[in-house]
């Protein structure tokens, strides 16, 4: 179990004071200005080193990520963008971090963009967050008034400024090429790789595109150094991580915890325990809605790390774990996730656009049991040539609940249709 | 140049290709719905899709550019997997209404389905269904069968520079639309019933009249404006059904304004079927033998002086060459292209056509434009513009009247005063155009068929020689003519000779006895007063109403002719259909008229008449090419005329007899009149 003092996130249950003053007492903005003057080379060095994984599903090494802007600013100016849209159900970790220590999102704002030598970064908020603009702003305006962003941030001769854009309720806009287009005032559709961001991105200027919960992670590795960070955890799944359970537990929460934490005692020791008792499991979701499931005798053992949960063909995702005990009706659970991603598709590329309502469509009768049992070879062929085929990982991420399922309960969902259709 | 595998072949390809492209280019098919190689790459269609070694997914060729020590690999199982399956996405929500979609037999769904998807349908449940929506009177949309590749939106938002699609919606649910339902205000609209790989945008005139392989296809040139546009015209029987662009890099690359597309039901109305001559002060049906003699009567006993002949603006070279050299052999030197008075002069050739040729423009870096608006006088000039100023570096600015003209264009004012400022250097703009590279101006027939015409020629004149427009390898200096047949008509020399009057002097004279109108209409016939009139022409508009004699000619799709476009560029149009009725090609009739007349022309046959025009002038033996011009003096001296210019054309849709006589036109005209274009449901 996590100690407290590796802890990066102390107020994340926000029972202390929010403000400026009371993040510095528990060490947010502490020589921010030293660790600037140690230079990018060494900041972005010290994330690299650390192990970092992008907090927002795909597990790219945040470090490697921040190396792939241009070294020197060139013609045009670079930007760090931070996604706030935190729209995955499941998934709560970052409205936590925007809630109760905002301050640590803007001071990693700042270093991240000083690392990348980006003067301005925009921060994109999920447009149902509205209290946590609310007080990220506050936040925002505190570090204004105390000099630590603005001009010469923190006294270290940089500028930097700290802009909110709101979204406006589309999951798509959570990929970092739609949040792009919908920051620049245009239809959220994700964009074409390459070019990537970090080359042509933001306004066609080198753009890097960060989570919150990695951004506010930063300052803590540089102050107390990557080899901190990478003690922590496994090697390749390092530090700590903000895990947020729901569904059928007794106590839903949100909680920093080491990687690689056996996904038992997160659900034990920190949520209460299942309902009805660890035996009463049914299946878990582990990574937010677009991870496949996996069922009790997995979760036994299993670890939440990325390669533990690849090992189990399915991922750490969010990290936001979905507890399913034994009275869900899990394939109306997943029909409910493949009516999601239809409504939330953005209509761009064909095999997304047109296969996940094929998609929808037949989880809603597989429900009922109104299909045929070789449908569900036709679902999981469909799930297949939507899964790679498309612009973004948004048809990957609907196909894959479907794989899952029919991975783990082909058996309920034959049933359903033997018995709907009276044999 | 990187080097890279496709299917297991190692090429060299330009470096900057995308694998499409390479494909293209080693002629290894590729099926593509989005991808369309004169817009910007959206990826969307995945129907390109093809392994790249090293790579963890699939890509799509249409968006990856090559790279040294690639490995593509276009025809493996899993290829042919993807591709069925991308079809089979695109096709579930597809209506299959084939039989009666007019782009059934041309359709690249159909074709890439043929080619590339499965045999049988797998989808069982509903399909989705798009209300119908209303884009005005050209274009038929069925969206129901959109694909979503975008094309449209992407055409109209960087081609046509109007932006007045976008997709509406998300997922399946999204549809192209225009939002607020309105008419499509691009004059290059059309063009995306083209670009549509499928038949959700379709020609509306066009709707349920032909299927594709019913048509008989020539290759023709447009003459509805001076641009020269390459066409195919399509025909079934003795009908026009439809006329599309070919492609032609140097004049409309595969664009063509919405009336050269659609004007041609004109050619089927209000048509001059046979002779007529006026007997009792009414005009009556007649032989040829009788309307002939009848001319050939009314010119009879009148010397030279008393003979004028005037050459309509769609006019073709070989009848104006003709008329011309009967008019000598009439002894009168009365003869006159320029219906609109425009005052520029055949001697100096770069004194009148579009020098920098229109593929030039993509080289030019500035460009004053004077006296013009190249959106309604040339919209596919303008798109070339277009395209020049969207690739940056571009600075245009304009002395004329305030318009949209979709690019980023600099207002200097609107008044001739500003040229004098330009040419003697002490206006801010004269900087500009002395110190960019390649500069260009663009002068207009709203300027030149001024009363000061002539003084406003010569201003530019200066221009371009102070600002360095005139160079080795480069002349900026242009002009923007509206008819089709005028540059031809300079060409061949159709204007006064020695002594003779031009358009005002042939209308203003009292000495005029007897006119011959080529296919001219838009002069003032009133001034014919009680002259003797022939009119040969193809439709019953002004020209026929005041004449007395009328012999019925033939439309630019049923003859072989020549036209000069704005460039100089000599092409030729193919006989399509036969003109209607006792129609006959011009030519033909001049010539049968000169033997009536006892003054027979010297050739017989289209081949020796076109080896006369060449011998008087090299233009015409080279077809489809621009000859530069030598630069020299031209131009009038005068007094400028203060106050504004104006564009001659203030109803693109209708500009001459086709387009007059044209419903299509007609609705347009209505569609876009300013009383229907602003109404917003909110004005009462």
């Amino acid at each position: 179990m996590l100690k407290d003092k590796d802890r990066i996130f102390p107020n994340i249950y926000g029972f202390e004071d929010v403000s400026l003053a009371g993040a510095r007492k528990r060490g947010v903005w502490d020589g921010t200005k030293e660790l600037m003057a140690k230079g990018r080379e060494w900041m972005v060095n010290e994330v690299k080193e650390s192990g970092l994984r992008g907090r927002g599903g795909a597990g790219f090494s945040t470090g490697m990520k921040w190396s792939f802007m241009p070294k020197e600013v060139g013609e045009r100016p670079h930007f760090l963008v931070v996604n706030a849209d935190e729209g995955e159900p499941g998934t709560c970790k970052d409205r936590e971090i925007l809630r109760n220590e905002p301050h640590m999102m803007v001071e990693g704002a700042l270093l991240a963009s000083f690392a990348m030598a980006a003067n301005a970064s925009y921060i994109y908020i999920r447009g149902e967050f509205y209290r946590e603009t609310e007080v990220l702003q506050r936040a925002i305006d505190e570090a204004y008034e105390a000099g630590l962003i603005g001009k010469n941030a923190c006294g270290s001769g940089w500028d930097f400024d700290f802009i909110i854009h709101r979204g406006m309720g589309a999951y798509i806009c959570g990929e970092e090429g739609a949040l792009i287009q919908s920051l620049e005032g245009k239809k959220g559709q994700p964009r074409m790789k390459p070019p990537f961001p970090a080359n042509v991105g933001l306004y066609g200027c080198p753009t890097t595109v960060n989570n919150v919960e990695s951004i506010a992670v930063t300052p803590d590795i540089m102050r107390r150094g990557a080899s901190w960070f990478s003690g922590l955890g496994r090697p390749n799944n390092t530090g700590t991580k903000l895990f947020a359970v729901s569904g059928h537990v007794n106590a839903p929460c949100v909680v920093e915890e080491e990687m690689g934490i056996p996904l038992k005692e997160l659900i034990e020791k920190h949520a209460g325990g299942v309902r009805g008792g660890w035996d009463n499991l049914m299946a878990v979701i582990p990574g937010g809605c677009s991870t496949p499931n996996i069922t009790k005798p997995e979760c036994d053992t299993v670890l939440m790390d990325f390669d533990s949960l690849k090992e189990v063909k399915t991922g750490l995702g969010t990290a936001a774990v979905i507890v399913m005990d034994k009275s869900t009706d899990i394939v109306r659970a997943i029909a409910r996730l493949s009516s999601f991603y239809a409504h939330e598709s953005c209509g761009q590329c064909t095999p997304c656009r047109e296969g996940t309502g094929w998609m929808a469509r037949m989880m809603r009768r597989m429900t009922k049991g109104d299909a045929a049992i070789e449908e569900i070879d036709l679902l999981e062929e469909v799930t297949r040539q939507v899964e790679g085929h498309t612009i973004c990982a948004l048809g990957d991420a609907a196909a894959w609940p479907i794989q899952g399922l029919i991975r783990n309960f082909r058996p309920e969902i034959e049933r359903r249709i033997n018995e709907y259709n009276g044999a | 140049m990187p080097k890279l595998t496709i299917n297991g072949a190692e090429v060299e390809v330009d470096p900057g290709l995308t694998v499409i492209q390479a494909c293209d280019q080693l002629g290894i098919e590729v099926p593509r719905f989005c991808y369309h190689e004169r817009l910007s790459i959206s990826g969307n269609c995945r129907m390109c899709l093809v392994e790249m070694e090293r790579a963890p997914r699939p890509v799509a060729a249409c968006a990856m550019p090559v790279a040294d020590g690639m490995v593509i690999r276009t025809n493996t199982e899993k290829v042919q997997k993807m591709r069925q399956a991308v079809m089979e996405f695109l096709l579930i929500n597809h209506p299959l209404d084939c039989p009666i979609c007019d782009q059934g037999g041309e359709c690249d769904l159909q074709d890439i389905a043929m080619n590339y998807g499965m045999d049988r349908s797998r989808y069982t449940e509903e399909k989705r269904a798009v209300k119908e929506k209303a884009y005005g009177p050209l274009i038929k949309p069925v969206m129901t069968r959109c694909i979503h590749c975008t094309r449209c939106i992407r055409f109209c938002r960087e081609v046509a520079g109007v932006p007045e699609l976008g997709g509406i919606g998300r997922g399946a649910h999204m549809e192209v639309g225009t939002y607020v339902e309105k008419v499509l205000s691009s004059e290059l609209s059309g063009n995306i019933i083209d670009l549509c790989p499928v038949g959700a945008l379709t020609s509306k005139p066009y709707a349920f009249t032909a299927r594709s392989w019913e048509l008989k296809k020539t290759e023709s040139i447009d003459v509805m404006d001076a641009v020269g546009s390459n066409i195919r015209v399509d025909a079934r029987g003795q009908a026009v059904m439809r006329i599309l662009p070919r492609i032609n890099e140097d004049v409309n690359e595969e664009w063509i304004s919405d009336k050269t597309r659609f004007a041609y039901d004109g050619l089927k109305r209000q048509r001059l079927d046979t002779p007529f001559v006026r007997r009792g002060g009414k005009l009556q049906p007649a032989s040829w033998d009788e309307a002939l003699a009848a001319a050939a009567a009314g010119f009879k006993g009148l010397k030279g002086r008393q003979i004028a002949a005037i050459a309509g603006d769609m006019a073709d070279a070989e009848s104006m060459t003709a008329l011309k050299d009967l008019m000598k052999a009439a002894g009168s030197p009365n003869i006159d292209c320029r219906q609109d008075g425009a005052a520029i002069g055949a001697s100096r050739r770069a004194g009148y056509i579009f020098n920098t040729t229109i593929a030039g423009i993509e080289r030019a870096d500035v460009c004053l434009l004077i006296g013009v608006n190249p959106r309604l006088e040339a919209p596919i000039i303008n798109a070339r513009l277009r395209k020049r100023s969207r690739m940056g570096g571009f600075q245009a600015a304009s002395v004329g009247p305030e318009v949209d003209l979709t690019y980023q264009v600099k207002y200097l004012g609107n008044d001739s005063d500003l040229l004098e400022a330009i040419a003697s250097g002490s206006h801010g703009f004269a900087k500009v155009l002395k110190s960019a590279e390649r500069p260009m101006l663009i002068v207009g027939m709203g300027a030149l068929t001024r009363s000061d015409g002539g003084a406003v020629l010569s201003l530019a004149r200066r221009i371009a020689e102070t600002s360095g427009m005139v160079g080795k390898d480069w002349n900026g200096f242009n002009v923007l003519h509206t008819a089709a047949a005028r540059v031809g008509g300079l060409d061949v020399g159709f204007v006064p000779g020695a002594g003779g009057l031009d358009v005002s002097g042939i209308l203003d004279s009292s000495e005029v006895k007897a006119v011959y109108l080529l296919g001219a209409d838009e002069i003032e016939m009133d001034g014919l007063k009680d002259a003797f009139v022939v009119y040969q022409g193809h439709h019953g508009d002004a020209g026929a109403c005041a004449a007395d004699v009328i012999f019925p000619g033939a439309a630019y799709t049923e003859k072989n002719a020549t036209y000069v476009n704005a460039e100089g560029r000599a092409q030729q149009t193919n006989l399509a259909v036969f003109p209607p009725g006792e129609a006959r090609e011009d030519w033909k009739i001049i010539r049968a008229l000169s033997d009536v007349m006892g003054k027979t022309l010297p050739y017989g046959a289209l081949a020796e008449l076109r080896a006369a025009m060449a011998m008087g002038n090299s233009v015409f033996s080279a077809i489809g090419k621009v000859k530069t011009a030598g630069w020299g003096a031209f131009g009038a001296g005068g007094k400028l005329v203060p106050g504004p210019f104006q564009s001659p054309i203030d109803n693109f849709y209708m500009t001459d007899p086709i387009s007059r006589a044209s419903v299509t036109m007609a609705a347009c005209t209505d569609a876009m009149a300013p009383a229907n274009t602003r109404k917003t449901g909110t004005d009462g």
